[in-house]
C-alpha cells in the first residue's frame, strides 16, 4: 500500500464516521423529546455532515480522475465504507442515542486534538473546527449522560441497557492496521492505542457519575476497516443514495 | 423609556400605533385571539419539519442535506420564539401542546399535503415558505410587541428557505426531462393549497374583523394573495413553470393578475380533517412527545435533586 493508498483510504474513514453518524442523527428531526432536543440533535447531525462532505473532498482530491465528494457519498457500495459499525447503528430510544454520542464523542474529541497537530495541513484544519464541535456534542452527551444515569429508574434502566449493547462496538475504535501505521510514521495520524487509554480515562468517570456499571463483554465487534458492516449499512446506503441511483444522468 | 407609563388605556396605546406589551392591561378576547393565532402559527412550524424531515435522508448531494437540515431547524428555532411570545400571554407551552393534541388548535392546512418528490422540497421552500413570508412581512407591525418582534427575525430567515427552494426548482427545471416533470408535478400539487394558505376571501373571514380593529391583522387575505400571486407568477415563468390556472391573467386595470376559483370544498375537507396527512401529522407529534415523556421526567427528577441554587 503506498502512502497515498493509505491516506485516501483514512480519508475515507473520517470522512464515513461523520457522515454515517450525522445521517443517523438526522432522523430525530421531529421525533424528538422536546423541541430544544429536536435541535440538538440535528444541530450535532449538521455539523456532522459538514464534517463528512470536507473530509471526503480532500479524499476524492486524493483520489484524483474528476471525483467529487457527492460522488464518494453516493456512490460506493457497502464494501467500500470505512464508517465505524457503531455510527451506523439505529438510533434506538433517546437513551440508546445518548450512549452512542457519548462514545463516539469521547473519542472524537481525543482524535481530533491530535489530528489538529497532524503534519497534513488540510487534515489539521479540518480537525481543528471538528474538535471545537466536538467538545459541544461531548459536553451535550455527558450532561445527559448524568441526566439518564441519575434521573429515574426508567431512564437509569434504559441507559444501563444501551451502554451495555453498544459496549462490543467499541473496541474497533482502537484498531491499528496498516494504513493508520503508514500515517502514524508520516506523522499524519495518530496513535489509536493511546487514544484508548485516554478515552478510557475520559468515560469512565462520566459513567461512574451517571450510577452506570462498565459492561464487561467477551467479544469486540470488529469489521469495518476491511468494509465489512453490520446489516444497517445497506439499509441506509438503499435510501441516502437513492436519487442519486435512480437518476444517474441527473445534477442536483 | 416606559411607554407603560405614558397611555391611560390599551385603546390609546393602539391609537398611537405603540405596541402592546405583555404587561399591559388589555382586553380577554384580544388575549384570546393572540393565543389563537400565535400557537397555531408555532404549531404550524413544529408539524412543517414533518414534510420536509421527509426528504433528509434521500437529499441528493451533501449540500443539499445540510441546507435542508439547517433549514428545518431554522423552522424548530421558528416555533421555540413563538411558542415563547405565545406565553408571554399567560399560557404555558404544555397547555399549548395538549390544545393540538385535541384538536383545539389548528396548525396550516398546507402541511397536511403530502412531500412526495425532491422537488416537493423545491416547491415547499419557494411557495410554501414564499406564502408564509407575505403574511409573515405584513405581521412584523402587528401589534402586539413579542409577536411582532418574532417576526422580524423569522422573516430574515424565511426569505433564506425561499431562495433555496427556488434554487432546487431552478436547477431542477435546467435538468433532465424527468427533473423537470417532477418539478412541474411539485408545482400543480402545491400551488392551489399555497393560496388556500391566505385563508378564505375576504368576504368569508370569520376572524377578521376584531383583528383589523386590534391592529393584529394589517392587510386582508385578499390583499395578501394577490401579492403572492403577482410575484410568484414571474418567478415561475423566468425558470419555465406553468402555473396550473387556466384562467390566470394579468388585469391592467388593478395592475394584478387575475386567478381562477379556489376550490373551497377542498379547503374546508381538509381543514376539517380529512386531508391525505391530517390523521398523520397529529399522530406522530402525539406519539413521539408521548415516547419523550421518560426523558423528560427524566430531567426533571435530575434537576430537581442536583439543582445546586
Amino acid at each position: 500500500m503506498t502512502n497515498q493508498e493509505a491516506l485516501y483510504i483514512y480519508l475515507l474513514r473520517l470522512g464515513d464516521n461523520a457522515l454515517l453518524n450525522g445521517h443517523r442523527l438526522a432522523e430525530w428531526c421531529s421525533r424528538g423529546p422536546f423541541l430544544e432536543e429536536d435541535l440538538a440533535m440535528t444541530n450535532i447531525a449538521l455539523d456532522n455532515i459538514g464534517r463528512a462532505q470536507a473530509f471526503l473532498k480532500y479524499a476524492a482530491a486524493i483520489h484524483g480522475k474528476g471525483k467529487t465528494e457527492d460522488d464518494l457519498a453516493y456512490k460506493r457500495s457497502e464494501r467500500e465504507f470505512y464508517n465505524h459499525l457503531i455510527t451506523e447503528l439505529p438510533i434506538g430510544d433517546f437513551a440508546y442515542t445518548v450512549a452512542k454520542q457519548l462514545i463516539i464523542s469521547c473519542f472524537d474529541v481525543l482524535v481530533f486534538t491530535d489530528l489538529s497537530n497532524s503534519k497534513d495541513e488540510t487534515i489539521a484544519g479540518i480537525a481543528a473546527k471538528a474538535l471545537k464541535e466536538s467538545r459541544y456534542h461531548f459536553v451535550h452527551a455527558r450532561d445527559w449522560s448524568y441526566r439518564l444515569g441519575k434521573g429515574t429508574e426508567e431512564s437509569h434502566r434504559r441507559y444501563q441497557h444501551a451502554i451495555q449493547d453498544l459496549w462490543m462496538y467499541t473496541g474497533e475504535l482502537f484498531e491499528m492496521n496498516e494504513v493508520e501505521n503508514i500515517l502514524l510514521q508520516e506523522g499524519i495520524s495518530n496513535n489509536l492505542q493511546e487514544v484508548k487509554s485516554n478515552w478510557i480515562n475520559l468515560i469512565m468517570p462520566i459513567l461512574q457519575e451517571s450510577s452506570i456499571r462498565i459492561p464487561t463483554v467477551d467479544y469486540m465487534q470488529t469489521g469495518s476497516c476491511k468494509g465489512i458492516h453490520t446489516e444497517n449499512l445497506g439499509h441506509i446506503l438503499s435510501e441516502m443514495q437513492y436519487l442519486q441511483r435512480a437518476y444517474p444522468d441527473a445534477k442536483w | 423609556m416606559n411607554t407603560t407609563l405614558a397611555f391611560n388605556s390599551f385603546q390609546e396605546k393602539l391609537d398611537k400605533d405603540f405596541n402592546i406589551e405583555p404587561k399591559d392591561v388589555m382586553p380577554d378576547d384580544y388575549r384570546k385571539h393572540l393565543i389563537r393565532q400565535i400557537s397555531q402559527h408555532a404549531h404550524s412550524e413544529v408539524i412543517g419539519m414533518q414534510p420536509e424531515g421527509n426528504w433528509i435522508s434521500r437529499a441528493p448531494s451533501l449540500r443539499a442535506k445540510q441546507i435542508l437540515l439547517a433549514k428545518i431547524q431554522d423552522e424548530g428555532g421558528h416555533g421555540l420564539y413563538l411558542y415563547s411570545a405565545c406565553e408571554t400571554l399567560g399560557i404555558s407551552r404544555d397547555e399549548l401542546i395538549e390544545q393540538l393534541h385535541e384538536g383545539k388548535a389548528k396548525y396550516s392546512n398546507i402541511f397536511n399535503y403530502p412531500s412526495l418528490s425532491w422537488a416537493d422540497i423545491g416547491a415547499i421552500g419557494w411557495l410554501v415558505d414564499g406564502a408564509a413570508i407575505v403574511n409573515q412581512v405584513s405581521l412584523q407591525r402587528t401589534s402586539f410587541g413579542p409577536y411582532a418582534r418574532a417576526m422580524v427575525r423569522i422573516c430574515k430567515e424565511e426569505s433564506f428557505h425561499q431562495r433555496q427552494g427556488y434554487e432546487i426548482m431552478a436547477t431542477m427545471m435546467s435538468g433532465t426531462k424527468v427533473q423537470r416533470e417532477m418539478a412541474q408535478d411539485a408545482m400543480n400539487r402545491w400551488w392551489w393549497p399555497s393560496l388556500m394558505m391566505f385563508g378564505p376571501h375576504d368576504s368569508d373571514s370569520p376572524h377578521s374583523g376584531k383583528a383589523f380593529e386590534w391592529k393584529i391583522k394589517l392587510k386582508s387575505n385578499d390583499e395578501l394573495r394577490q401579492k403572492f400571486i403577482d410575484k410568484t407568477v414571474q418567478q415561475a415563468e423566468v425558470i419555465g413553470l406553468t402555473i396550473p390556472d387556466d384562467q390566470l391573467k394579468w388585469n391592467e386595470d388593478k395592475q394584478g393578475y387575475d386567478h381562477g376559483e379556489i376550490n373551497w370544498d377542498e379547503f374546508k375537507r381538509v381543514i376539517n380533517g380529512n386531508g391525505p396527512c391530517n390523521k398523520q401529522r397529529l399522530d406522530h407529534h402525539k406519539k413521539y412527545h408521548a415516547d419523550g415523556a421518560w426523558v423528560r421526567e427524566a430531567a426533571a427528577a435530575y434537576a430537581e435533586t442536583n439543582s445546586k441554587f
